[in-house]
C-alpha cells in the first residue's frame, strides 16, 4: 500500500493525549521571527497558549496576526526561533497537512468550504483524513455517519445536511468550515476572524458555538470584531509590529497606555474596525477600540 | 425536441442519491448499442466505431483528471500515443518476423536497440503500454504537484511535454520510425491483424475495455476518494488543510489516468495500423479536452459521448464537406463553451441550453455592472489560479 496518508505514531489522538506532554502550554513559541525580504512580519515574539483556553488575537493590520497563524499551522516558516506544539512538536519541521494529523485545525478568514459537494459530503471528506488510501474508497462507516450528525447540530446545519455547500449562506458556509474542523477534534483551533460578514444573530450564535467548543480544546481566534472579543474574551493578547504589546484581560488591556498609543498611532497604522458593525462613534473616535472603550466607561458611570 | 428531453431529464437530475435505474439506463443502453453496431455496421464503419471507442476511453481517462479533480492535461496525446508505441513496438517485431524492422534497416541500424528487444514478448509490451505512460506521467506529476503548480500553469506545462515528446519521437528516425511512426503490422498474437474476424474480435476487446475503464472511473468518482477529487477541484487549499496531501492524490490520479490513456493508445494502433508523432502533438491533445468540453465535463458519460459524437461528426463531414469542415467542429466547440456549457450531458440534465454568455458576462462584470460570481458559471475553460488562499471559485463550479 502506497502510504498517501503517512502513519505517523501520533497519528490516533488518544496516543497523543496519552503522550508525557500532556501538562504545559499546548503551543509555545520562543523568539518567533519572520521576515519576507528583510521586512520583519514577526519580531522575537514570545507567545504561549495553555491548553483548554480560548485566546483572542488583536491588534491592527499588519500586525503579524494572520502570520502567526500561517507559522502555527506551517504555511510560513520561521526565519529565527521556534513554535513548540503540544510540549514536544517542533512546528517547522512539518508540512502541513503533517500538522492537521497532529491535530491542529485552521479556518481561513474567507470561508472556504467545497461548493460543489453537499454539507455532508464537506464533513464527511474533513472526518475521512486518517484513512488510507484503500479505506477512501469505501464508505464511511455507521459511527462516522453519527459523528457527522451531531457536529452538523452542532454547527445548526442540520436541516442543510444534503444541500450544496456553494449555495449556502455566507454565514452557514463559516458554520460548516468550523464544523469541519471540529468533525476532525483537533487539539488546537485556530480561527481566522470567524464572525467578519455575520449577522448580529449569526454572531450570537457563533459566539456560543465557541463556548461550547472550547471545553474540549485550545483556541485561538484572531478576531477584528471588539463586541464580539468583548462579549467572549477572558484574556486577550494584543499584537503590534510583530510583538506582543499586552496581555490579559480585555478591560486591562483597553487601559493599557502603550495599546491605546499603538491603536490611535501616529496617523500609520490604519485603525481596528469592528467589521459588519455599524460604528455608533465613527464619526468621533478614530478606533473601534477606543470608542468601544469609551462606551463601556460610559455605560459603567 | 427539446421540451422532449424532459422525461430523460428526470434521469439526470443532479442529485446525491441517483436511483439505480437512472444512474445505470443510459450507459447500458450504449453499451448494447455498442455491441449490436457490426450486426448493421460496414467493415468499415465499425472499424471507425471501434477507434471513436478507444478515444471515448482516451477522453474518460481525461475527465477523471479534468472534469473531476480539475487538471486540464493538454498532454494527454503523450500518453495515448506511449501505450501506442509500446504495443506497436511489438507487432512490427512479429510483423519483422526475427528481421530488423524495415524502418531501422532504411535508417542504417544493423542491430537491433536493446530497449526494443523485451518487446518481443507480448507479455512484456502488453504490461508497458499502462506502465511507460504511467511512469512518466507519475514522475512529472509528482515534481509538478509538490511545487504547487496547480490551473493553467499546469496546462502549459503539460502541453509543453506534448511538444516535447512529438519532437523527440520525429527526430529518433531510427528508433521511432520518425515523422511516419511505425506501420505496416502483419498480425497480433498470431492472427492476421487485417482479416475481418480479428477486427471484429478487436472490436470486442474495446468494448470490453471501454466498459471496464467506465466501471472503474465510476468506481472512484462515486466513493469518498471521487469526493475527495472533487473537493480538491473545489479547494485545493482547504484539501490540504483538512490533513491530506495534494501532492501524492494528484499525482495518483494523474498516474491512472495516464495508464487508461495508454491503454486506450495501445488498442487504437492494430484497429487502425499506425502509430505516429501526429497522434502525440499539441493538436491531438487539445482536440481531447474538446471531445470533453463537448460531451460534458464531469460526467462520466459525456466523455464517453463526446468523444463518439465529435469524431462522428468529424468523419461525416469531412466526406460531405471536404473543405470546411473544421470550422463546424470549431462551431462545435464555440457552442460548447457559450451556449451548452454541460456539454451534452448537461443539456440532459437541464444544466443549460439558454446560453450564459459567459465571457459577455465577464466584460460586464469588469464594468461594474454585474457580479462576477454570477456570470462566470459557464466558464468552461476556467481553471482556478495558483496559490490562492482564498476560494471564491468554490461557488463557481458546478457540480459533477
Amino acid at each position: 500500500m502506497i502510504s498517501i496518508f503517512p502513519k505517523k505514531p501520533s497519528s490516533s489522538p488518544s496516543a497523543v493525549r496519552a503522550s508525557p506532554a500532556g501538562s504545559g502550554p499546548i503551543l509555545s513559541a520562543e523568539k518567533l521571527t519572520v521576515s519576507f525580504d528583510g521586512f520583519t512580519v514577526l519580531d522575537a515574539l514570545d507567545f504561549s497558549l495553555d491548553r483548554g483556553e480560548m485566546r483572542f488575537l488583536i491588534g491592527p493590520n499588519g500586525a503579524g496576526k494572520t502570520t502567526l497563524i500561517d507559522v502555527i499551522t506551517g504555511k510560513t516558516k520561521p526565519s529565527r526561533g521556534r513554535v513548540i506544539f503540544d510540549g514536544w512538536i517542533d512546528l517547522a519541521r512539518r508540512q502541513e497537512h503533517d500538522l492537521v494529523r497532529l491535530g491542529i485545525g485552521r479556518k481561513f478568514q474567507t470561508p472556504s468550504v467545497f461548493g460543489s459537494l453537499s454539507v455532508f459530503q464537506n464533513l464527511e471528506v474533513a472526518l475521512g483524513f486518517r484513512s488510507s488510501l484503500g479505506a477512501q474508497l469505501k464508505s464511511l462507516g455507521a459511527q462516522d455517519a453519527d459523528r457527522i450528525g451531531a457536529t452538523l447540530e452542532q454547527v445548526s446545519l442540520t436541516e442543510q445536511v444534503n444541500q450544496r455547500a456553494g449555495t449556502l449562506s455566507h454565514g452557514q458556509k463559516q458554520w460548516l468550515e468550523i464544523g469541519m474542523l471540529l468533525v476532525q477534534d483537533p487539539k488546537l483551533l485556530l480561527l481566522d476572524e470567524p464572525v467578519a460578514g455575520m449577522t448580529r444573530r449569526e454572531r450570537d450564535r457563533t459566539g456560543e458555538l465557541l463556548q461550547r467548543i472550547v471545553q474540549d480544546r485550545s483556541v485561538l481566534v484572531v478576531e477584528h470584531d471588539m463586541q464580539f472579543v468583548r462579549q467572549l474574551a477572558r484574556k486577550v493578547t494584543v499584537m503590534h509590529m510583530g510583538k506582543v504589546l499586552s496581555e490579559g484581560s480585555m478591560e486591562d488591556v483597553q487601559q493599557d497606555p502603550q495599546v491605546i498609543k499603538a491603536y490611535l498611532g501616529h496617523g500609520k497604522q490604519r485603525p481596528v474596525k469592528a467589521e459588519g458593525e455599524p460604528e455608533p462613534a465613527a464619526g468621533t473616535s478614530s478606533t473601534s477600540l477606543a470608542s468601544s472603550h469609551r462606551s463601556s466607561a460610559s455605560a459603567t458611570a | 425536441m427539446i421540451r422532449g428531453l424532459g422525461v430523460l431529464r428526470t434521469f439526470f437530475q443532479p442529485g446525491l442519491r441517483k436511483p439505480w435505474l437512472a444512474q445505470w439506463a443510459f450507459p447500458a443502453l450504449a453499451l448494447l448499442a455498442l455491441l449490436l453496431a457490426p450486426a448493421v455496421l460496414s467493415g468499415f464503419r465499425m472499424g471507425l466505431l471501434g477507434k471513436f471507442m478507444t478515444f471515448a476511453i482516451l477522453a474518460l481517462s481525461l475527465n477523471l483528471i479534468w472534469g473531476y479533480a480539475g487538471m486540464l492535461s493538454l498532454g494527454h496525446g503523450v500518453f495515448f500515443g506511449l501505450g501506442g508505441y509500446s504495443f506497436a513496438m511489438y507487432l512490427k517485431l512479429e510483423a519483422a518476423g526475427g528481421k530488423l524492422p524495415d524502418f531501422m534497416f532504411w535508417s542504417g541500424l544493423r542491430e537491433l536497440p536493446f530497449f526494443w528487444e523485451p518487446f518481443r514478448h507480448p507479455w512484456f509490451a502488453l504490461p508497458m503500454i499502462f506502465i511507460i505512460p504511467a511512469a512518466l506521467a507519475g514522475g512529472l506529476g509528482y515534481l509538478v504537484f509538490r511545487s504547487r503548480i496547480t490551473g493553467v500553469y499546469f496546462a502549459l506545462i503539460t502541453q509543453a511535454l506534448a511538444l516535447i515528446v512529438s519532437i523527440l519521437f520525429v527526430g529518433q528516425q531510427p528508433y521511432t520510425g520518425g515523422t511516419n511512426g511505425i506501420t505496416n503490422f502483419s498480425a497480433i498474437f498470431g492472427f492476421p491483424i487485417s482479416r475481418p474476424g480479428t477486427q471484429l474480435a478487436l472490436y470486442y476487446v474495446t468494448v470490453a475495455a471501454l466498459a471496464l475503464t467506465y466501471l472503474l472511473c465510476h468506481w472512484i468518482i462515486s466513493s469518498r476518494l471521487g469526493r475527495l477529487l472533487v473537493a480538491m477541484r473545489d479547494d485545493e487549499n482547504r484539501v490540504r488543510f483538512s490533513g491530506y496531501n495534494p501532492a501524492i492524490l494528484k499525482t495518483l490520479v494523474f498516474t491512472l489516468s495516464a495508464g487508461l490513456a495508454g491503454i486506450a493508445g495501445a488498442l487504437f494502433v492494430p484497429q487502425v495500423g499506425i502509430v505516429s508523432p501526429s497522434m502525440m502533438g499539441i493538436v491531438p491533445s487539445v482536440e481531447i479536452a474538446i471531445w470533453v468540453a463537448v460531451g460534458g465535463r464531469g460526467v462520466l458519460m459525456g466523455a464517453v459521448l463526446g468523444a463518439i459524437v465529435v469524431n462522428g461528426a468529424k468523419s461525416l463531414l469531412s466526406e460531405s464537406f471536404p473543405d470546411i469542415w473544421q470550422y463546424f467542429l470549431g462551431a462545435l466547440f464555440v457552442g460548447a463553451v457559450l451556449v451548452f456549457p454541460g456539454g451534452i450531458m448537461g443539456l440532459f440534465r437541464g444544466e443549460g441550453w439558454r446560453p450564459r454568455w459567459g465571457w459577455l458576462g465577464q466584460v460586464r462584470a469588469a464594468l461594474g455592472r454585474k457580479k462576477l460570481a454570477d456570470s462566470q458559471q459557464g466558464g468552461m475553460l476556467k481553471v482556478p489560479a495558483p496559490g490562492s488562499t482564498s476560494s471564491p471559485r468554490a461557488e463557481k463550479t458546478r457540480s459533477p
